[in-house]
């Protein structure tokens, strides 16, 4: 397995590819609104993108046909943007985009709720928001995979939410898919030491209800129980002074999303 | 984008890449002895298979005879070969 270790000029392009993938996710987290379909999301970061430097890197990523992945409700990941999927009033829709700037990729993702949503939904989100802070938190040198994957898991399954295991966050950067897979799950202790210089996407995909999958078409992942699914996803990079996450302003502290 | 991932250690699919893990463990009834420490057996779905008698069972001087009751290992590309691997008392 070859993990790399970027530079430090190599980390620099990849956070600049990060700063346009946070910037789209923003402007979209606050278009959005009910009545919205998900191919206006689309529209809107076509034309947010165009004339910045770099591409969106979904597209024809092995065939995909977007820029932006959107999943509404109980569809996990990898939702297809498209005219007919109007958003409605407690609906809650994970956006997924990532972009490659001067050959550096970065992706990141996050779950917006539409109006007033249940409690239960409301808890889901906050879980997994929480989840990918506590993984970032343990991206440093010396701590282990497992210790990343155990740390989502852990935090789910305490508050009787599932994990996805078909689906696991992954190296990037020069490639968009990476080694090493960084599975949601795991064990404190086992998998392959942090080093300075690693980036890996984290992604936790968190179910309300049971934690398996079923694919509808080629692409469209959703929950087999129909229950709700969140995901939020950054692109965290292992640095001497600690996790530094890429998709997003240096100066912006607090809570991942 | 998530990545899509398949856990080799966990599906359980017919084929692993490993034929060792993937053979078929049947109890048949050993018909005759042929020769060579090979038996020709019976399964319980009156199929008819060459087996031949494991390294394990012959290191340890279990013998088999006619009648008896035995444990099959059956290979996932061939399922008319097996190799005995248990005798029931």
């Amino acid at each position: 397995m070859a993990i790399h270790l970027r530079s430090a000029e190599e980390l620099e392009k990849m956070h600049r590819a990060g700063l346009l993938v946070y910037e789209v996710l923003t402007a979209l987290r606050s278009a959005v609104k009910p009545g919205m379909t998900t191919m206006d999301l689309e529209k809107l970061t076509e034309e947010k993108i165009a004339g910045q430097p770099g591409h969106a890197a979904f597209k024809g990523y092995r065939g995909y046909p977007c820029m932006l992945c959107t999943s509404v409700n109980s569809e996990i990941v990898h939702g297809i943007p498209s005219p007919k999927r109007r958003l409605r009033e407690g609906d809650i829709v994970s956006i997924d985009f990532g972009m490659e700037v001067d050959g550096y990729y970065a992706d990141s993702a996050v779950t917006v709720p539409l109006g007033k949503i249940r409690p239960e939904v409301l808890k889901l989100l906050d879980v997994t928001r929480e989840s990918l802070d506590r993984a970032i938190d343990k991206m440093r040198a010396g701590n282990r995979l497992g210790d990343v994957g155990h740390a989502v898991q852990s935090w789910v399954e305490q508050n009787g939410f599932s994990v996805v295991r078909e689906f696991v966050g992954h190296g990037i950067g020069t490639r968009m898919h990476d080694e090493p897979n960084l599975p949601n799950y795991g064990e404190e202790g086992r998998g392959a030491r942090l080093q300075e210089g690693m980036v890996i996407a984290i992604e936790p995909m968190v179910n309300a209800g049971r934690p398996e999958v079923r694919m509808r078409g080629e692409w469209v992942a959703e929950t087999a129980d129909g229950s709700p699914s969140a995901h939020f996803e950054h692109t965290v990079a292992v640095t001497a002074n600690g996790p530094w996450i890429l998709t997003r302003p240096r100066e912006v502290t607090g809570p991942s999303w | 984008m998530a990545k899509q991932f398949e856990d080799k250690k966990k599906g359980d699919k017919a084929d692993s890449g490993n034929p060792k893990e993937d053979a078929i463990e049947v109890m048949a009834t050993v018909i005759e002895p042929l020769p060579n420490a090979m038996f020709r057996v019976e399964l319980e779905n009156k199929h008819q298979v060459l087996a031949h008698v494991s390294g394990k069972m012959r290191k340890n001087f279990i013998r088999i005879l006619a009648g008896d009751k035995v444990a099959v290992e059956l290979s996932p590309y061939d399922l008319t070969r097996g190799r005995i691997v248990y005798r029931y008392k």
